[in-house]
């Protein structure tokens, strides 16, 4: 098998639009509504999100041959555990600020239900590389829903974008004013209820 | 070989256990004097904040060392306990005794040639603690510059205590934490509200109980101070 077979590119494309873990695998909505109040940690989110999920496909794809079924559950969640802990301390090493601003979100990445569920729906029964691969494409479709909700929410929340104001003071003269609704985590629900509605009404075959 | 017996199953949970034990255990010594130089650095940082000191880019060691002249610990009384030692003194051990034993660090910072006196805050937000740095100029009274961080608060709501909106609140008009003499702190109020007996900065909308805890925490954490301000 190639390195870019057409089931690669397939693992690696599907899940970034039609197969997208938020829209369609209904996974990680919690985070999703968490951390996309400002763009800068829902990016920074993402990127983590990517790099674990495809290291732990990694990995567990290495041992699945060895992993005992009756507690597979628990060999993935050490895996995906140890990672974590292994980025935060070096975060806090090497990229103290970074870490600071991370604060609780890295230790979330371990609960985040994405990782869970490509483990064991993909990692376990494929191969080290188009693993990893389904990682990445995971990971940015992931990311992907998480920017655009959180472009949305900071935008008319509080006028800015990655904490730079965008939205002049004019148009705050003219009586315009932030929409506090969508610093509410029920907003996000909402607008991922319409990216999703979107999504299906562009491919109806989606349609159960 | 049969992956699926009792006898396999345990020789790999626990063979798996001891290898990522010792791996997170190695990676955690290997990394701690560089996470634990990080986390002192930062303090100093914090400390330069709370005195208006812009800090990106410039050494922060040779500029704490500069500005702050002396790290005294206090008694509640307001008698000096040590003269050394305050960058030291962890507020969540000391909130734990009585108010007699505790150890109050007090840092004397020079701002060109005027006295300042930087007073450390530690209180509870809505998810963990709060913590942070308020400069007094030498009248001990007159805010000079505030300085606030948090664990875990909500981003865009509780959060917002660290953005520059609300912590200029503390010097955009002097604010006091003392009147007629008499020690009154500084209250977060709803915006829009007034408290006429002490002087009140507006708290953030939507974060509430974050803002209810700065509040607190100034009340008790300065309160430790009021015989020292009294001098």
């Amino acid at each position: 098998m190639s390195l870019f077979s057409k089931e690669n590119r397939e693992a690696f494309l599907s899940p970034l639009w039609k197969n997208n873990p938020v829209t369609m695998q209904v996974l990680g909505i919690c985070s999703a509504l968490a951390v996309t109040v400002k763009l800068e940690p829902a990016l920074v989110m993402g990127i983590s999100v990517t790099i674990i999920v495809a290291m732990a496909n990694l990995v567990i794809s290495l041992l699945r041959n060895t992993i005992p079924n009756r507690i597979r559950i628990i060999v993935q969640l050490v895996v995906v555990a140890a990672l974590v802990t292994i980025v935060s301390e070096c975060l806090k090493a090497f990229a103290y600020d970074v870490s600071v601003q991370l604060s609780v979100y890295v230790g979330l990445i371990i609960t985040n239900c994405i990782l869970m569920g490509r483990l064991e729906a993909f990692a376990m029964a494929n191969g080290p590389w188009s693993s990893f691969l389904d990682g990445l494409g995971n990971g940015f479709g992931y990311a992907s829903i998480l920017v655009v909700v959180a472009f949305v929410r900071e935008l008319f929340s509080a006028g800015t974008l990655l904490g730079f104001k965008v939205i002049p003071d004019c148009v705050y003269d003219f009586g315009y004013m932030n929409n506090g609704l969508m610093l509410m985590p029920p907003m996000a629900l909402v607008l991922l209820g319409c990216i999703i509605w979107y999504q299906r009404a562009k491919n109806p075959e989606l349609n159960d | 070989m049969n992956t699926n017996s009792n006898t396999y199953t345990i020789v790999y949970a626990s063979v798996m256990v001891i290898i990522v034990a010792f791996l997170l255990a190695f990676v955690s010594s290997s990394l701690k004097d560089k996470q634990n130089e990080n986390v002192a650095l930062d303090k100093k940082k914090q400390i330069l904040s709370s005195l208006n000191v812009e800090t990106k880019g410039a050494d922060v060691a040779d500029l704490y060392s500069k500005i702050v002249l002396k790290e005294e610990i206090l008694a509640a009384d307001g008698s000096v306990k040590a003269e050394t030692g305050a960058f030291d003194v962890d507020s969540k051990v000391e909130n734990a005794k009585s108010l007699e034993e505790r150890n109050l660090p007090l840092f004397v910072c020079q701002i060109e040639g005027a006295t300042k006196y930087v007073l450390p805050v530690y209180g509870a937000g809505l998810w963990g603690p709060i913590w942070g740095y308020v400069a007094l100029n030498d009248d001990k009274s007159t805010v000079y510059g505030v300085y606030f961080s948090h664990a875990g608060e909500t981003p865009g709501l509780g959060a917002e205590i660290t953005s520059a909106a609300f912590v200029n609140q503390f010097t955009a008009t002097p604010k006091h934490i003392t009147r007629d003499g008499e020690f009154t702190s500084i209250a977060i109020v709803k915006p829009g509200k007034i408290d006429e007996t002490r002087d009140y900065v507006n708290g953030i909308s939507g974060g509430t109980i974050t803002s209810q805890g700065v509040d607190a925490m100034l009340q008790s954490s300065l309160g430790q101070y009021v015989n020292f301000l009294k001098q």
